[in-house]
């Protein structure tokens, strides 16, 4: 049911990708977004494919449970493609009925951008799944510490941002343990009009809310009595430091870059209309 | 008029890191107005057993019959089924949310199609069983101390007019006072009113004082189950997992161990008592 959700989740599991350091997933997940944008061919796209598919392979993480996170966006995704399919025009026409075209241009369109959705959300979910979230909070607040000196409170964000990711479980256990306990009590989520749907969900927000504040209420409590005052003068506990792997990763991420980039620009190669 | 589990089989995400069988076979009957507990220490699967008994979770192999009917036949109506058999979780107070106690507790009537008048008669009546006072009808459920928000939140479970109740840890987080009071409460509930009653707890004082028959839970299986007599002389077993037997099952084996002709089996306070007396009563005729 609703612990299903995966996305945004960590997937404990040993292997080369989750001991990176959390700085070179961030800054290599970042580039492969970047180089989803920066081509638009068919080879690139198999590139695209076949380093994800690689660092997939690597990570350890069942492809089965990464399909799984997709869930979520393909209301999205089907947007997106019927919109890209019908509206964008060019090239021959492929099929024609009543008011609506497909033309080769729309086509190529659609499915590049399903693509590029799909390996987006992938290849964010793959930081995620092997980067814990102190693991991701440290990496962030690292890498934008030299915003410190222009007064962004750098650490008092990715504290935020990682207390808002232990949470997501926690009130995820939450909400589907609410749920189940107003079943028991005859609730109806499944049936009905979108009102009375929308309806049905007070007796679950309302608990779930007061739940949320009590929970960040405790938190910060306990924060206090443990003396937590901010970022100034906190040491870590385990520093982050570079080593050989990470520099690898980052090779390889860069070599990737600049090939996709070439191939990509200057290599033309056209099968069918893709 | 029972509920039958027939090789009940459990398993939480399977398939991923996280797969747990939570449940391993299990295979029990309870009859109409009985009185049973339900132990196991933390993680034993009791609370996943009971959310299969009005099908909130659905066995992964197995079958589930009330009444007869095997609840995972298709068109069964699982509403109804939880009307029947209500179910109260753990810390149920946390899902209150009306503006007051009575509407609060009408939630479950009103979910069954009842009228307005019947709901609220169901919810009075249901709020006079567990003993929750009538000048706080009209309160916010969430300024309510922590024994009458679990209260309210029973008799939002009671409304339905349930022919079997399970409670999960329904004492959980309450005084010893709070404790007994519930714990009370819902004995003379099952006396009154002659449901099905079904204990959770990992606390075999409350239970033993109050149940007819104890189902102990290991590991998502069923280890031992019987009256609280038969499952306490294994007490030595249920220490190894986790468990004890009330204490003064370990007083009254100590006793005989020492020498005095006292039964073992006593299991609660006042059963030892008697045996303790008849052991004085014995010595007393026999310097006569």
């Amino acid at each position: 049911m609703i612990r299903d959700i995966t996305i945004g989740q960590y997937y404990p599991a040993e292997s080369r990708i989750h001991r990176l350091d959390p700085r070179v997933k961030i800054v290599c997940t970042l580039l492969f977004l970047i180089s989803l944008f920066i081509q638009n061919s068919f080879l690139g796209y198999v590139i695209a494919t076949v380093f994800l598919g690689a660092v997939i392979r690597l990570s350890n993480v069942p492809l089965k449970y990464i399909v799984k996170g997709m869930k979520p966006v393909v209301i999205l995704l089907l947007f997106t493609v019927v919109m890209n399919l019908f509206l964008t025009q060019g090239g021959e026409t492929l099929a024609h009925f009543w008011i609506f075209t497909i033309s080769e241009n729309g086509l190529r369109t659609s499915v590049f951008m399903a693509v590029r959705l799909i390996y987006l959300v992938t290849g964010s979910s793959i930081m995620t799944f092997t980067t814990s979230p102190n693991g991701l909070t440290d990496g962030l607040e690292k890498l934008l510490h030299p915003l410190n000196r222009i007064n962004v409170p750098v650490h008092e964000v990715a504290m935020m941002m990682s207390i808002a990711l232990r949470f997501i479980p926690i009130i995820l256990e939450e909400t589907d343990k609410i749920m189940k306990a107003q079943m028991a009590r005859g609730a109806d989520f499944e049936s009905g009009n979108i009102i009375q749907r929308a309806k049905a969900m007070i007796p679950i927000l309302v608990p779930l809310f007061v739940s949320a504040f009590r929970r960040a209420n405790d938190l910060a409590m306990a924060m206090e009595a443990r003396c937590y005052h901010g970022g100034d003068g906190r040491t870590k506990m385990k520093p982050l430091r570079y080593r050989g792997r990470d520099r690898i990763a980052y090779a390889v991420t860069l070599i990737y870059l600049v090939v996709i980039f070439i191939v990509g620009r200057y290599i033309p190669f056209k099968l069918w209309v893709f | 008029m029972s509920i039958a589990l027939e090789h009940v089989s459990y398993v939480y995400s399977p398939g991923t890191a996280y797969e747990k069988q939570a449940l391993k076979d299990v295979s029990f009957e309870i009859e109409q107005g009985q009185f049973v507990g339900i132990i196991g220490h933390t993680g034993s699967g009791k609370s996943t057993l009971i959310q299969h008994l009005n099908g909130l979770v659905k066995a992964t192999s197995g079958k589930i019959l009330y009444e007869g009917q095997n609840i995972y036949d298709a068109g069964y109506d699982m509403r109804k089924l939880r009307g029947q058999v209500g179910l109260v979780f753990q810390y149920p107070e946390y899902q209150l949310f009306e503006v007051d106690v009575l509407t609060d507790v009408c939630f479950g009537p009103k979910n069954q199609g009842l009228p307005q008048e019947e709901c609220e008669k169901n919810a009075r009546e249901a709020l006079e069983l567990v003993g929750f006072p009538e000048k706080y009808y009209r309160h916010s459920p969430f300024e309510l101390s922590g024994g009458q928000k679990r209260r309210a939140a029973i008799a939002g479970v009671l409304a339905m007019k349930p022919k079997v109740l399970i409670l999960d840890e329904p004492t959980a987080g309450l005084d010893p006072k709070g404790r007994d009071e519930i714990l009370d409460q819902v004995q003379k509930l099952h006396r009154e009113t002659g449901m099905t009653v079904i204990l959770v707890s990992h606390s075999m004082e409350d239970v033993a004082r109050y149940v007819e028959r104890i189902i102990v839970m290991n590991h998502g299986e069923k280890m031992y189950d019987g009256t609280p007599r038969e499952v306490f002389r294994h007490y030595r077993e249920l220490e190894k997992v986790g468990l004890a037997a009330p204490q003064v099952t370990y007083v009254m084996h100590d006793l005989r161990e020492k020498g005095f002709p006292v039964s073992p089996d006593a299991t609660t306070i006042g059963e030892a008592a008697d045996e303790i007396m008849k052991c004085f009563e014995y010595r007393t005729g026999e310097s006569q």
